[in-house]
């Protein structure tokens, strides 16, 4: 028996990419300047990521953080800043409503790489109902703390 | 208590018990499934599956409520059950109260103190305490914050050591005149821990606290007698012992249970209704409002019946040598930590442990991969993971159904996690 040729199919949970952003995560570390800093957890696992987000002139300037988790909650954290940063808000929002709805397609969803990029790695999650939630806590840690952003200050308001 | 001789478990059928339990023959990812998440939930035999269809089958209707044949019958099957379960845990018909579950049971009893009129023998209020431990489940845990946060007692609890046991040293300050409950685990659901129930009873009976004591970990592993641990209350919970889900029973000695206030008001548990007021029926009825979960009773009481006749003995004895062989090999595993006693002394078949590296949810999917289920997380047990600075562990708890070979598949199942994780 191997766990090897059963998890790098190209079916399988743990594709490459996910390894590589667990072990070598991007923008990891908390950082200033910031707007708004939230603290997110996944109660039933005890996962649990620090995040803030600066966001300035309609655009996310930065998302740094910090966490605990799991290599699936690790590596989504990871390419979501990727695919984040540097973004207008509401582009931003689309991208993460795409991987949202990837998570909940159990399978079902070709990802559009042109929006999800390396996310799209993690379309086999969602066939994963119990490791959904793991993918999600840093984009849904974002969406709060970008949110609070923007209500903050009503002419970030995109 | 002390660690049986594994001698003893030579004369123990395993493969003729397997063979009780249909789920085990099946494939899960390419591999013969190896269940090892028994203290999560147990696996049921056919002869529990039998019973409960057998009941629905030909006996079933409501109880307590009708003149006709079935409902008689019914009536017989669900009493029968509870005297069934009664003898069982060594007490008496009327002290078992059937509940969904174990966290039903506990939140019955801090419920019921929580209505009791100032005064009471059972009322708390500000300058009382309750005592817990920090290995609770959070189901002893959280509605006994609950009903402090209500009546304004203080909570207080033992601390661990860091080997995994109770921390004793304060026994008498922890447990005191003001303590007027005392609540803790048999047996540890995350760490495996059996705790010293004479210990701490003895010390509670000195200062007149009333004791509950948390047997969803041991009813299931290990002969029970309430009357032997002198405890006041014991909870337990079907589906960790071969019985269905949604059946749960609180053993109450019947003295206390009469004089208590209702938890749940309803059908069943009055006395006389007027619209001005109603009284209560004694227990276990005044307990049991509505319609009581009722064939799975009947279930719960053939999974007694199953365990009494494999001889809860032999079944300790048999778990105690798998868990040896388990400690013993995760002990050779570079990397693997055990959260809990590190032997078999005082300790039941639940081994939490971490892989250095390795999120315990991928090591759990990992073994999945496999065909191997343990549970992962933190158990309904934060606290304790926090107690050890680990933010969940993977759990491998093995059941009267499991051979060595299972746990020698989990082992070699985690050298294959170290590997595939290691790149």
């Amino acid at each position: 028996m191997s766990v090897t040729s059963a998890q790098t199919g190209p079916e399988s949970l743990y594709q490459e990419i996910i390894l590589d952003h667990y072990r070598n995560p991007h923008h990891r570390g908390l950082r200033d300047p910031y707007d708004v800093e939230v603290h997110h957890v996944n109660p039933t696992c005890g996962d649990e990521v620090t995040l803030r987000v600066q966001v300035a002139d309609g655009t996310v300037q930065d998302v740094s953080y910090d966490g605990q988790g799991c290599s699936i909650s690790q590596a989504s954290t990871s390419v979501m800043t990727d695919l984040v940063i540097g973004q207008r808000v509401d582009a931003a929002l689309v991208k993460a409503d795409a991987f949202l709805e990837l998570m909940q397609s159990r399978g079902a969803l070709e990802p559009d790489e042109d929006v999800l990029e390396d996310g799209i790695a993690f379309a086999g999650v969602s066939r994963y109902p119990a490791r959904v939630k793991c993918a999600l806590l840093g984009w849904m840690a974002w969406k709060d703390a970008t949110a609070q952003a923007v209500a903050q200050d009503p002419e970030e308001n995109p | 208590m002390t660690a049986l001789l594994p001698e003893r478990a030579t004369t123990y059928d395993v493969e003729a018990v397997r063979r009780d339990f249909p789920v085990l023959s099946r494939v899960v990812n390419g591999h013969p499934l190896v269940y090892l998440d028994n203290a999560s939930s147990s696996h049921k035999p056919v002869q529990v599956l039998d019973a409960e269809r057998a009941f629905v089958s030909q006996h079933y209707s409501n109880v307590h409520r009708g003149v006709h044949t079935l409902s008689q019958e019914a009536t017989d099957g669900y009493e029968q059950a509870r005297s069934t379960v009664a003898a069982f845990l060594g007490g008496q018909h009327d002290e078992i109260v059937f509940t969904k579950n174990a966290t039903e049971a506990y939140n019955l009893v801090a419920y019921s103190f929580g209505n009791a009129p100032a005064g009471s023998r059972f009322a708390l209020g500000p300058g009382d305490e309750v005592c817990v431990t920090e290995m609770e489940h959070h189901s002893n845990l959280v509605p006994w914050q609950m009903l402090c946060e209500r009546t304004g007692a203080t909570l207080r609890w033992f601390p661990l050591t860091d080997d995994g046991r109770l921390d004793l040293s304060d026994l008498d300050g922890l447990v005191n005149e003001r303590t007027k409950v005392l609540s803790f685990v048999h047996q540890s659901n995350l760490l495996g821990t059996v705790n010293p129930v004479d210990v701490l009873v003895r010390r509670a009976r000195e200062v007149g606290a009333l004791v509950l004591l948390d047997g969803a970990q041991s009813a299931p592993h290990m002969p029970v007698d309430v009357a032997a641990l002198g405890v006041d209350f014991y909870v337990a919970t079907g589906h960790k012992m071969l019985a269905p889900s949604g059946i749960g029973m609180l053993w109450g000695r019947k003295e206390l249970l009469d004089a208590m206030p209702p938890f749940m008001g309803g059908g069943s548990m009055i006395e006389v209704v007027q619209m001005s007021g109603s009284t209560y029926a004694p227990a276990p009825e005044r307990f049991e409002a509505g319609t009581p979960v009722i064939s799975q009773a009947v279930a719960l009481a053939a999974a007694c019946d199953y365990l009494s006749a494999l001889g809860l003995e032999r079944v300790q004895a048999h778990e105690a040598v798998l868990t040896a062989r388990l400690l013993e090999g995760l002990r050779r595993l570079p990397g693997v930590r055990v959260v809990g006693p590190d032997s078999t002394v005082s300790r039941g078949s639940a081994v939490s442990f971490t892989v250095e590296g390795v999120h315990p949810h991928d090591v759990g999917q990992s073994l999945d991969e496999l065909g191997i289920a343990v549970r992962v997380g933190h158990h309904c047990a934060a606290p304790v993971c926090r107690r050890y600075g680990v933010p969940a562990t993977a759990r491998a708890s093995s059941y009267l159904y499991n051979t060595e070979g299972e746990i020698d598949r989990l082992l070699e199942g985690l050298e294959q996690v170290q590997a595939f994780w290691k790149a």
